[in-house]
C-alpha cells in the first residue's frame, strides 16, 4: 500500500513537473533556432540537431525600421503601468480595508460587508461588460491610448483585489492590538503605521503579488484601450503572431515577459515563509 | 483627586452593557471587579481607558472631565485577557514602546524598562521575540509594559484567565507581590475577574457586576460574608452558593422534607418562606444525614464536587478528599446549620451567619 502510494506520488509529481516545465524548455530551445531549424524537421538538441543562433533574441531590441520588433518600449510601459497601478491600489486598498475592518459604517441599508462586496463585485463582472464604459470614459477625458489612462483603468481592476485580501487580513489581526497602541499613547494614525502596518507585511506582500500578476498579464484592456501611441507587452507579444510567425522571437519574447513574474514568485515565496504571523497573535 | 464615575450607561444594542454604574476609586488602592462573563467588566475597563464612550454619565480624574480626553492622552495602562503584545517587536522594544511614544529620555527609558523587567522576572529575555515566549511569559511582558509606563490608572482585564491552572496560581502569587511592591501610592489599580478566589486573595475593594449593573460594593471580606442578595452569593462563590427553597416555623427550618434545628443567628427571624443559602463546603458526608441522589461527581485537584438532587432541589457539595462515586448512587449528607444564609423571597439577604442583614 505505502509502496504504491509512494510510486503514485512520485509518478504524478514527475508527470506534473514535465507538463509544466516542458513548454518552457521548448520555448527556450525554440528561441535559439532559425527559420531552417524550425520549419524543416523536428529538432531538439542544440549543436547536435541544430546550430543555435541569437537572432530570435536580437530582433527584440532592434527597431522596426531595421527589421526588428522592439519590445523594449512596451516592456517598460508594462512595468510602469503595472507597478504604478499596483502601488496606488495597495496604498488606497489597504487604507480602505483597514477602515472597513475597524470602523462601522452605516448609510441607509448599507453596512461594511456591503461596501466590501461592492469592491469585489468589480471583479465578478466579465471584463467585456466593462470595456465599453471604460472606452467611453477614457475617450471623454482624453486619456485613450495613454499610459495614464491605463493606470486609471488598472487601479479600478486591481484595487478590489487589494481590498479583499487586506480586509480579510485585518479581520484576523485582533482589535486589541490597535487598542493597546492607542492606550500606549499612539493616535489612530500612529497606531496604524507604527503597529498595524508592520504586522501586516505578509498580507501586503500577498496583495501586492496578486496585483502585479493580474496587472502584468492583462491583455484585454491593454488591447482595447490602446492603438498606436502606447503598447503594452502582452499586446506586442500577441501581435508577433502574424501571417509568417517568427517562432524564435515569439518564444524569446514570451520568456522575457514571464521572467518578472518568476522573479516575483521566488522573492515572495521566501518572504512569506519567513514572515509568518501565526503564533504571534493569539 | 480620585477617579470618579457617575451614572455611566452604555447601550450599543438592545441590551445594556453598563447600566447606571457609579464608582469612586481612590489612589493607592486595589479594586477588583467581580462578575461573570459578559457582565460588563471589560466594557467598564474600556470605558475608563477611553476606548469606549458611554452614552450617559461622566468620568472625572484629578478634577478633569476624562471623557473629553482621548485615549492616547489619558496615561492609563491596560492588560488584556488575550496576551496582547506587539509581534513585530522584541521583548525589550515592546516595553519601551509606550515610553518612546511619550518621548522620555533614553536614560530614563532604560532605567524604567530594566526595573519593570526585574519586577516581572524577565531579565535576560530582552532580545527574545514575542512568538518564542510561553503564554505566561507573554502576559508578563504585557504587565511589564504597563508597569514601566507608571500610569496613574492600571487596568487588568482577567489577566490570568487564559493561563493553565498551575501558571495561574504562580502568577497570582506574584501579582500580590508586584501590587504591594511595584506600584506607587499614586496608582489606582483595577482588576477584573470571574474568579471569586482571586478576589479574596487580592483582598481589595470589590465591585460585583452583573448584566451591567453594580450589585454590591465593599471589601472582599464583606462581600464574602454578607452578600447583599442571592445573585451576589452565586457570583462570589465557586462553586456557586446552593439555594434551597424552604420555610422557617417556630421549631425548625424546613426544606425538601428535611427539618433542621434553628441556628442561633436565625432565632429572631420571622416565621415564613425563605431562600436558604449554604456554601458547598459547609455540606459534609454523614452516615446519619439526609439522603440525596448523586447526579454527577467530579474530581478537581484534591477535592470532589458532588452534584446532588433531592425533590426539586439541586445542590453541590464540596468534599475535601478524592472519592469515587457512582452516578445515581444515594449518599447521606449533613448541613452545617450554623452557616445558613436566609434570603427573602425577592432574593435579598435577611440573615447571615456573620451578622449582616440588608435592611
Amino acid at each position: 500500500m505505502s509502496k504504491l502510494y509512494t510510486f503514485l506520488k512520485y509518478f504524478f509529481i514527475t508527470f506534473w513537473t514535465v507538463f509544466v516545465v516542458a513548454p518552457f524548455l521548448w520555448a527556450v530551445s525554440t528561441s535559439f533556432k532559425d527559420f531552417q531549424s524550425v520549419n524543416s524537421k523536428v529538432t531538439y538538441i542544440p549543436w547536435l540537431d541544430f546550430e543555435p543562433t541569437l537572432e530570435g533574441w536580437r530582433v527584440l531590441i532592434k527597431s522596426p525600421a531595421k527589421g526588428g520588433v522592439d519590445i523594449v518600449e512596451p516592456y517598460f510601459n508594462s512595468i510602469f503601468v503595472t507597478c504604478t497601478a499596483s502601488l496606488i491600489s495597495i496604498v488606497l486598498g489597504t487604507l480602505a480595508a483597514y477602515a472597513l475592518s475597524r470602523f462601522t459604517f452605516k448609510a441607509g441599508f448599507v453596512r461594511n460587508n456591503d461596501i466590501t462586496f461592492f469592491f469585489i463585485s468589480q471583479r465578478i463582472m466579465p471584463p467585456i461588460v466593462l470595456s465599453i464604459p471604460f472606452f467611453i470614459f477614457l475617450s471623454t477625458i482624453g486619456l485613450l491610448d495613454s499610459l495614464l489612462g491605463l493606470v486609471v483603468v488598472y487601479i479600478v481592476l486591481l484595487m478590489p483585489i487589494a481590498v479583499w485580501i487586506m480586509v480579510d487580513f485585518f479581520n484576523r489581526v485582533p482589535k486589541e492590538l490597535d487598542e493597546t497602541a492607542l492606550i500606549d499613547g499612539c493616535n489612530p494614525y500612529q497606531a496604524f503605521y507604527k503597529v498595524v502596518l508592520p504586522n501586516s507585511i505578509p498580507g501586503l506582500i500577498v496583495a501586492g503579488m496578486f496585483c502585479i500578476i493580474f496587472g502584468w498579464i492583462d491583455f484585454f484592456f491593454a488591447f482595447i484601450l490602446t492603438f498606436t501611441e502606447v503598447q503594452l507587452l502582452p499586446v506586442k507579444v500577441v501581435a508577433l503572431n502574424s501571417s509568417i510567425t517568427p517562432w524564435w522571437s515569439l518564444s524569446a519574447s514570451a520568456l522575457v515577459s514571464v521572467a518578472p513574474l518568476i522573479i516575483v514568485a521566488f522573492i515572495v515565496e521566501r518572504y512569506l515563509s519567513k514572515g509568518n504571523l501565526s503564533g504571534a497573535l493569539k | 483627586m480620585n477617579l470618579v464615575g457617575e451614572k455611566i450607561s452604555y447601550k450599543p444594542d438592545e441590551q445594556f452593557h453598563l447600566n447606571d454604574v457609579s464608582f469612586n476609586f481612590k489612589k493607592g488602592n486595589l479594586y477588583t471587579i467581580l462578575g461573570r462573563t459578559l457582565s460588563g467588566k471589560t466594557t467598564l475597563l474600556k470605558t475608563i481607558a477611553g476606548l469606549l464612550n458611554p452614552d450617559q454619565g461622566s468620568i472625572s480624574f484629578e478634577e478633569k472631565d476624562f471623557i473629553k480626553i482621548p485615549v492616547w492622552e489619558r496615561n492609563v495602562a491596560m492588560v488584556y485577557q488575550q496576551f496582547i503584545n506587539y509581534p513585530h517587536l522584541n521583548v525589550y522594544e515592546n516595553i519601551t514602546f509606550p515610553l518612546e511614544q511619550r518621548k522620555l529620555s533614553p536614560e530614563q527609558i532604560k532605567k524604567d524598562v530594566n526595573e519593570a523587567l526585574k519586577t516581572v522576572g524577565l531579565v535576560g529575555f530582552e532580545n527574545r521575540k514575542i512568538q518564542e515566549l510561553s503564554g505566561g511569559q507573554q502576559q508578563r511582558v504585557a504587565l511589564a509594559r504597563s508597569l514601566a509606563k507608571k500610569a496613574k490608572i492600571l487596568l487588568l482585564d482577567e489577566p490570568l484567565v487564559n493561563l493553565d491552572y498551575k501558571l495561574r496560581e504562580q502568577l497570582r502569587e506574584e501579582f500580590k507581590r508586584i501590587f504591594s511592591e511595584g506600584l506607587s501610592q499614586d496608582t489606582i489599580l483595577i482588576y477584573s475577574t470571574t474568579d471569586p478566589q482571586e478576589v479574596m486573595e487580592l483582598n481589595g475593594e470589590v465591585i460585583v457586576l452583573d448584566e451591567g449593573k453594580v450589585l454590591q460594593k465593599g471589601p472582599a471580606k464583606e462581600i464574602f460574608e454578607n452578600p447583599s442578595n442571592l445573585k451576589v452569593a452565586e457570583i462570589s462563590n465557586d462553586p456557586p452558593m446552593n439555594v434551597l427553597k424552604g420555610s422557617k416555623n417556630s421549631k425548625n427550618l424546613n426544606f425538601e422534607n428535611i427539618s433542621l434545628e434553628i441556628p442561633n443567628h436565625f432565632k429572631n427571624l420571622e416565621d415564613k418562606d425563605y431562600n436558604f443559602g449554604i456554601r458547598a463546603s459547609e455540606i459534609k458526608l454523614d452516615k446519619d444525614g439526609e439522603e440525596f441522589e448523586i447526579e454527577l461527581a467530579e474530581i478537581s485537584g484534591s477535592e470532589t464536587l458532588l452534584h446532588l438532587k433531592r425533590g426539586n432541589s439541586k445542590i453541590i457539595a464540596l468534599i475535601e478528599e478524592v472519592m469515587n462515586f457512582k452516578i445515581h448512587e444515594k449518599v447521606k449528607i449533613n448541613f452545617n446549620a450554623n452557616k445558613f444564609y436566609a434570603f427573602s423571597e425577592d432574593e435579598k439577604l435577611v440573615s447571615s451567619p456573620y451578622g449582616g442583614t440588608n435592611g
